[in-house]
């Protein structure tokens, strides 16, 4: 049974991964028109790929998923919003803090604040500016996470976070130094992380659904949204105070 | 052999370290806070492992074997001779960078339908809606609107407009939509559009804005490369607002005609 299960999952994420390999040949074959160089390291790789997304769908469906919702669900049968809104805020601060997408752009944007003489050329002030940044960040995301559940537990229709999260983007980027603007409009897109995505979605339609009058699809999303905007918002007002 | 085996080993260090904090706050809370033990703590953990060595293997093969074709793929074809420019001839012309905006598009379409976080998403929304949602028809959505965003961005560095124009006229775009939308789609829209950023269209999509904002004269790679990644995030909210408006009309369409 889960054997079966398994080989069919395995065939849906070879087809997940066709149009890449297809793009990939075409283009090699009849634009660039050279011979791949290193055929056997693509199919291998290739193999790999098509059995990592396999084993991260079962993982997906047998524990992030369920854990999600039953955390979900313990938190309304307990009945303690304290709690909850403290559990979303470390769930949000502790999966972004160690995020290594996040780690290379913090060190990037150290590296070109310290070339553009906001901070001195010291191996010191770029690793207390990287972390700074990043610490920022997961606080953004923390508190992104805090205030899309609380938004769930009290029925506030999504759009007005996100609205006013545009416009806190659109007020703050003229004040924000011109070099940090292009990594704070990175930073949103990077600190969801692979991880993060199916536990955060699960706990916020685990929510919607535990709770009276809540409609999952209307007000379970919505989570990740919020946490890719606040960063943006964030790494901006941090240029602005350093 | 051994290389390989200590390289494989690293990549699931660095998985761990990803998963670590999540696993002490979910254990922590479980235990201090709501105090129930799991329904099924070795299933969970059996999961959990899958999510890990899965991550470790699908970083590792794309490392092996998509990573380096696609990088120098996008080198090769932002490169001026591949263009057949002078790069020191200044009066360009936008249309000759016809196959840049041709991988472009194809390559944001076809990472975006293999994105994990896009694929959980989508699964949930299928379980949600009660496939009312096609899981393949909202990654398709999502994929489509990251071809676009990602080729009009290209088009954006070879011309050299402003940035913030198109964002601005983007999210007007999404504002209006989202006033005449189905109330359902909206938070799946705005997380879609938040999730197809990710491990694999990052590098891929990096590699060639780096790369056409090097090859075409009077670009900055360091202010250029980045404004990929905002449209591939904006115009799959576009486009899936769009894909439920389209559906809720014609069953509108549908349910008159019956009458």
């Amino acid at each position: 049974m889960l054997k079966n299960h398994f080989i069919k999952q395995l065939c849906n994420s070879f087809i997940d991964l066709v149009p890449i390999l297809a793009v990939v040949l075409v283009f090699q074959v009849l634009i660039i028109k050279q011979p791949i160089a290193d055929v056997a390291s693509l199919i291998i790789g290739t193999l790999f790929v098509v059995l990592g997304l396999a084993l991260f769908i079962q993982g997906l469906e047998q524990s992030l998923f369920p854990l999600g919702e039953s955390m979900a669900y313990a938190f309304a049968r307990k009945g303690s919003l304290f709690w909850l809104l403290i559990f979303a805020f470390c769930l949000g601060f502790g999966t972004t803090v160690a995020e290594p997408a996040l780690i290379a752009i913090a060190a990037e944007a150290a590296d070109i604040a310290s070339k553009g003489n906001i901070i001195a050329h010291s191996t010191e002030a770029k690793t207390s500016y990287a972390l700074g940044l990043r610490i920022t960040v997961a606080l953004s995301v923390g508190f992104a996470i805090l205030v899309g559940v609380l938004r769930i537990i009290r029925g506030w229709p999504l759009y007005y976070l996100i609205i006013g999260g545009y416009c806190g983007v659109i007020l703050i980027t003229p004040f924000a130094p011109a070099d940090i603007i292009g990594i704070a409009y990175d930073s949103g897109g990077v600190t969801t992380s692979t991880i993060t995505v199916p536990l955060v979605t699960a706990l916020g339609v685990g929510l919607a659904t535990a709770i009276k009058g809540r409609n999952p699809m209307i007000d379970g999303f919505g989570l990740i949204a919020f946490a890719s905007l606040t960063p943006m918002i964030f790494v901006m007002a941090y240029g602005v105070i350093r | 052999m051994i290389a390989w085996f200590i390289h494989f080993a690293l990549a699931l260090l660095a998985t761990c370290q990803d998963i670590l904090p999540i696993a002490v706050i979910i254990i922590g809370f479980q235990l201090l806070v709501i105090r129930k033990p799991l329904a099924n703590p070795k299933k969970t953990l059996i999961g959990f492992i899958y999510v890990l060595l899965g991550i470790a293997f699908f970083l590792e093969g794309l490392d092996m074997a998509l990573f380096p074709l696609g990088k120098l793929m996008a080198k090769q074809l932002t490169s001026t001779e591949f263009l057949g420019i002078n790069p020191h001839e200044y009066i360009l012309n936008w249309s000759a960078y016809f196959w840049v905006y041709v991988f472009a598009a194809s390559i944001g379409f076809a990472t975006t339908l293999a994105e994990p976080s896009l694929l959980a998403v989508a699964i949930k929304a299928e379980q949600i809606s009660g496939g009312t949602i096609q899981a393949w028809g909202l990654r398709i959505a999502v994929s489509i609107g990251v071809a676009f965003g990602i080729a009009l961005g290209t088009f954006r560095i070879v011309t050299g407009f402003e940035l913030y124009v198109f964002i601005v006229i983007g999210y007007v775009l999404v504002l209006i939509q989202t006033l005449f939308a189905p109330k359902f789609i909206i938070g799946l829209a705005f997380d879609s559009g938040g999730v197809t950023t990710s491990t694999v269209t990052v590098p891929l999509v990096t590699a060639l804005g780096l790369g056409l904002a090097q090859a075409v004269p009077d670009r900055n790679p360091l202010i250029d490369g980045f404004g990929l990644i905002a449209f591939a995030s904006l115009f799959p909210i576009i486009t899936v607002l769009g894909y439920a408006q389209l559906a809720a009309w014609r069953s509108k369409r549908y349910l008159s005609s019956k009458h």
